[in-house]
């Protein structure tokens, strides 16, 4: 419960005014976000902020639950990182490109659905280039498949890539947006759910 | 420049807000519709008196860390819309820098830093770091684009708060914040105006390709209403003579008219007007500061030259 406490109070202090006054993020149908757990949040990935912003979108209440998927092999790394990530944020590390199988890697992201957490999730796997979907990973597919009663929250981020783009550490303020789609429900077909969460992602 | 109770600016900003107060009656007549446009913006202008009215009548600093907050959103804003090249982040770090700097010169009365500090030292400096970069692609649009955002959006909306700072006791009754008062609101009244006279007797389009909603009417319209209104409202807030405050009606009427269409063919270039974007919600701030970035430093040096 600690370190509750403490996420709570890192963004209440930090993330909050941040976001508000150096970014600016104009949020669009917010009220679609889940009310309660599980639920998986997708969203395309530009930008380390754009966990953050994910998470600060969610009321308050919900934000002990709240864990983004990150690399294990980049979040790790370093003592102070890795409690940083794994306490105050609350990532669940994975051993993304590895050459595993869906199960292997995702099995406490799974876990975590399971126990009613609401999971950030990127199926892109990694920050591409700003403004530009790359193409889904399949790992989406297996978790929807796992649970298909868990819904899907599709939300499009535009601009946290050029306030803090990949390899960078200065954010510069830009006015940024997040569009909040339609949930959607895992129906059975792998190919037209993939293009259903492209579509909304802006791909 | 302590306010009181009964200071001309407390009673003007008593008018505003009463005046306000009749225009949400006459909109919630007009336009039933809880989230319709005319409601929504009479909601925003509650927002910005407020925030005007509390900054003026707080102090100072208030009044200064406000106007240079409207700085940074708008030139946030315009830095959202143009395209900027990755290599400049750092450069446009320390252009958002130079607002706080640039307000700093208002707070110590430095008149020949506020001045030349961006139109000089920024104008050569920046440029240089963009230089040091090495990136050669884009170099003069990247760095004309940056200063025109600088000048309009930090350097002319500055001089708004240096109104603040002008009046030293010449004249007993004028106080920076009166002088603020009076160009902010006749600058959005000289808005509302024109908008109200092209509406009701508009004609012949004044810039059709820049913005087709502009006709000679609504500006003539708003030259005729600003004047008589900056006369009425001078002997309250400025040391201005009638022929002067006429002057200054008719010089803030037209200034703020281009402004208004500088910023509208800045949209118009971007192509922001007619993009039914996926991601639409974009912008504010600029169509609300438009037409001072062109009256804020007019009226200034009008103010300036003949008064102080």
């Amino acid at each position: 419960m600690g370190y509750a406490a403490l996420r709570l109070t890192f963004f209440l202090l930090i993330v909050k005014p941040f976001l508000l006054l150096a970014v600016g993020v104009n949020v669009r149908h917010r009220d679609r976000l889940p009310a309660a757990g599980p639920a998986l949040i997708v969203a395309n990935h530009n930008s380390h902020l754009d966990a953050l912003v994910l998470m600060a979108l969610l009321p308050l209440r919900l934000l002990p639950r709240a864990r983004p998927v990150a690399s294990a092999d980049y979040f790790l790394r370093g003592r102070w990182r890795a409690w940083f990530a794994t306490r105050v944020i609350g990532i669940i590390p994975v051993a993304v490109g590895s050459g595993r199988s869906h199960a292997e890697v995702l099995e406490p992201v799974r876990d975590a659905l399971a126990a009613g957490d609401i999971v950030v999730f990127f199926p892109e796997g990694t920050r591409g280039e700003p403004e530009r979907l790359g193409k889904l990973k399949t790992g989406i597919v297996w978790l929807a498949q796992q649970l298909p009663t868990v819904p899907i929250y599709p939300v499009r981020l535009h601009g946290l890539g050029k306030v803090l783009p990949k390899g960078d550490w200065l954010p510069v303020p830009f006015f940024c947006d997040a569009w909040v789609g339609e949930p959607l429900r895992w129906e059975g077909d792998p190919s037209r759910f993939m293009a259903a969460l492209t579509a909304s992602l802006g791909g | 420049m302590s306010i009181t109770l009964t200071s001309p600016v407390m009673v003007i900003l008593g008018g505003v807000w009463a005046l306000l107060a009749l225009a949400t009656l006459v909109v919630w007549w007009l336009a039933p519709a809880p989230d319709s446009e005319l409601r929504q913006r009479i909601r925003s202008w509650w927002l910005i008196v407020a925030l005007c009215s509390l900054a003026l009548i707080f102090s100072r600093a208030a009044a200064l860390v406000f106007f240079g907050g409207v700085s940074f959103l708008a030139l946030k804003e315009y830095l959202t819309l143009i395209p900027t090249r990755q290599t400049d982040r750092r450069v446009l770090f320390w252009a958002y820098l130079s607002i706080p700097v640039q307000y700093f010169w208002i707070g110590i009365e430095w008149y020949g830093m506020f001045i030349i500090f961006i139109p000089v030292y920024l104008f050569l400096l920046l440029p240089v770091a963009m230089v040091l970069n090495g990136e050669t692609q884009g170099y003069l649009r990247a760095a004309g684009t940056l200063h025109w955002g600088l000048m309009s959006m930090v350097f002319s909306l500055s001089h708004l708060a240096y109104l603040l700072v002008l009046p030293e006791g010449e004249y007993p009754h004028v106080s920076g914040p009166g002088l603020v008062l009076f160009l902010l609101l006749l600058t959005e009244l000289n808005d509302v105006a024109q908008y109200c006279w092209g509406k009701l007797l508009g004609r012949h389009k004044i810039s059709p390709t820049v913005s087709p909603n502009k006709t000679v009417e609504g500006f003539v319209g708003g030259v005729l209403t600003t004047m008589p209104l900056a006369a009425l409202l001078a002997p309250w807030l400025t040391p201005f003579s009638v022929l002067d405050a006429l002057l200054a009606g008719a010089l803030i009427a037209v200034a703020g008219f281009f402004g208004d269409l500088s910023l509208s063919a800045l949209k118009r270039d971007l192509g922001i007007k007619d993009s039914g974007n996926l991601l639409p919600g974009h912008g504010g701030i600029l169509d609300r500061v438009d037409s001072l970035t062109y009256t804020a430093p007019l009226f200034f040096h009008f103010t300036r030259y003949y008064y102080f």
